[in-house]
């Protein structure tokens, strides 16, 4: 009897919780590719404080809210890592065409807490480590531009064996971080602030440059908070934010 | 069987992981079962308690020690040490202990449940026919919980074989090595090749339907002639 109450309780509060938020309140829900994850806190937490609207983050692959998107998840604005998936949401109706644009063009960078990569190809060739983590490169465009570079470097076949993948770029960064792997592919704006002899800045040349585009999805052409922040994205003041964060801002 | 590569040697691993999980479990379980039951110390329900946890923790906060655990300045790295290596996360050997502790309520509940099934009753019988200890043990208390380690033996290998999101935390998804079948179901959906998916899903689908099954009906056989 005493449980059955309690559970009651338990249940209106829960619904009157629910209830209680600012049923007024201007949101837009934002999905980010993970190697932007940290400029895009900074971006909505100034979004808010200027605009007086909510931007709700989710973080993943790009591959992987691709496929939530697809199916019908509550996004309205997307911040990819690459500018096919964007496009490829356009095609399938998901997005629209005229609101499409390069956010941002992220560096990818090789990243150790143990190894000396003052001359990270050096270290590369020489192969004297056990683990090297890339972000998985079906999913995640940082993983796939790792994977061209060793490609570039022609070293797949040397080390294959040695190559763990991280369900994105986050994890990735955390297999290294946490020492499980000695050496992995990270985008640069993970790595801000550390020892410059534990990063080795990848040579443009050895990838295609990673123009990250955003899109406004079908879902959010009605939200006015959705295009607020979209325009908020290409202003002046962002692209500083965004240039802080290691990546080549694009006005 | 018509599996390309990839997907075959998913299914390998996976069968190879939850096999060998599923006897070092009967091994290191069945003891702590039969403990459990015959214990008479007050502390032996904290012990049990700390068994079960995995029910209720999200695999992700296992998924986070092991991984700190397995790597260079946890204990897994100094083990490591003796192969040469620096890490047990992202090998086989690190899925294996991840899924010990994963599946550990699985085998020890129901062999726990079995032995104390039994009774005071037909171990004191056995020990006035001058039965030893271990004696008793293997003829009477054994036999006697078979349906119990039955059971522990298919839920601890399935639930090994349905393990997720501490492999994906300590895994790598390097093939053949720590990439199981969930993983590359999950990495399958996540890169749009839905047919493989499918493939596989409704493979597991199968499996887990003839699984429950089984253990329903292993325990109504084996129960029926005891009660």
């Amino acid at each position: 009897m005493h449980n059955a109450r309690a559970m009651w309780c338990l249940a209106a509060v829960a619904v009157l919780a629910s209830c209680g938020g600012r049923q007024t309140e201007q949101v837009v829900h934002v999905a980010v590719a993970a190697n932007f994850t940290e400029a895009a806190k900074e971006i909505a937490q100034i979004f808010e404080q200027q605009e007086g609207t909510r931007a709700v983050l989710s973080f993943g692959s790009t591959g992987q809210l691709f496929t939530q998107i697809t199916q019908d998840a509550p996004f309205e604005v997307f911040l990819a890592a690459d500018e096919e998936t964007p496009r490829k949401l356009v095609t399938a109706g998901l997005g629209l065409a005229d609101s499409v644009f390069t956010y941002a063009v992220g560096k990818v960078v090789l990243f150790s807490t143990t190894l000396d990569l003052t001359n990270g190809e050096a270290v590369l060739r020489a192969g004297n480590f056990e683990k090297i983590a890339i972000a998985n490169p079906s999913t995640a465009p940082y993983g796939a531009a790792a994977m061209k570079t060793m490609k570039s470097l022609a070293l797949t076949a040397h080390l294959a064996g040695k190559i763990v993948q991280g369900n994105n770029i986050t994890q990735t960064f955390q297999f290294v971080e946490t020492g499980n792997a000695e050496l992995g592919f990270v985008a640069l704006s993970q790595v801000l602030g550390r020892d410059p002899k534990s990063i080795w800045t990848v040579p443009q040349s050895l990838y295609s440059p990673i123009r990250q585009d955003a899109v406004l999805l079908t879902r959010g052409s009605e939200n006015n908070a959705a295009r607020a922040f979209i325009s908020f994205l290409k202003s002046p003041e962002t692209i500083k934010i965004i240039e802080r964060y290691g990546y080549v801002g694009t006005p | 069987m018509f599996v390309s590569g990839e997907v075959g040697s998913a299914i390998r691993l996976t069968l190879l992981l939850a096999s060998i999980t599923t006897i070092v479990l009967l091994l290191v379980g069945t003891p702590l079962a039969w403990w459990l039951a015959r214990s008479r110390r007050p502390w032996k329900e904290a012990i049990a308690t700390i068994v079960s946890l995995p029910l209720v923790l999200p695999p992700t906060v296992l998924g986070f020690y092991l991984l700190l655990a397995l790597g260079p300045n946890g204990p897994g790295g100094w083990v490591a040490g003796f192969f040469g290596r620096r890490s047990l996360a992202f090998t086989f050997l690190g899925l294996v202990i991840g899924s010990v502790f994963y599946s550990m309520p699985f085998v020890v509940q129901p062999i726990r449940n079995a032995f104390e099934a039994i009774g005071e009753r037909p171990l004191e019988v056995a020990a006035t026919l001058r039965a030893n200890p271990w004696d008793t043990f293997w003829s009477v208390a054994m036999p006697l919980a078979r349906p119990g380690l039955i059971t522990g033996a298919v839920l601890g290998f399935a639930h090994t074989v349905g393990e997720f999101g501490v492999v994906l935390m300590i895994g790598g998804n390097i093939p053949g090595q720590t990439k199981v079948l969930s993983i590359a179901i999950y990495d399958y959906v996540e890169s749009s090749e839905w047919s493989q998916a499918h493939v596989l899903s409704a493979g597991m689908l199968l499996f887990s339907f003839a699984v429950i099954l089984s253990v329903t009906l292993i325990e109504k056989r084996l129960r029926r002639p005891a009660a």
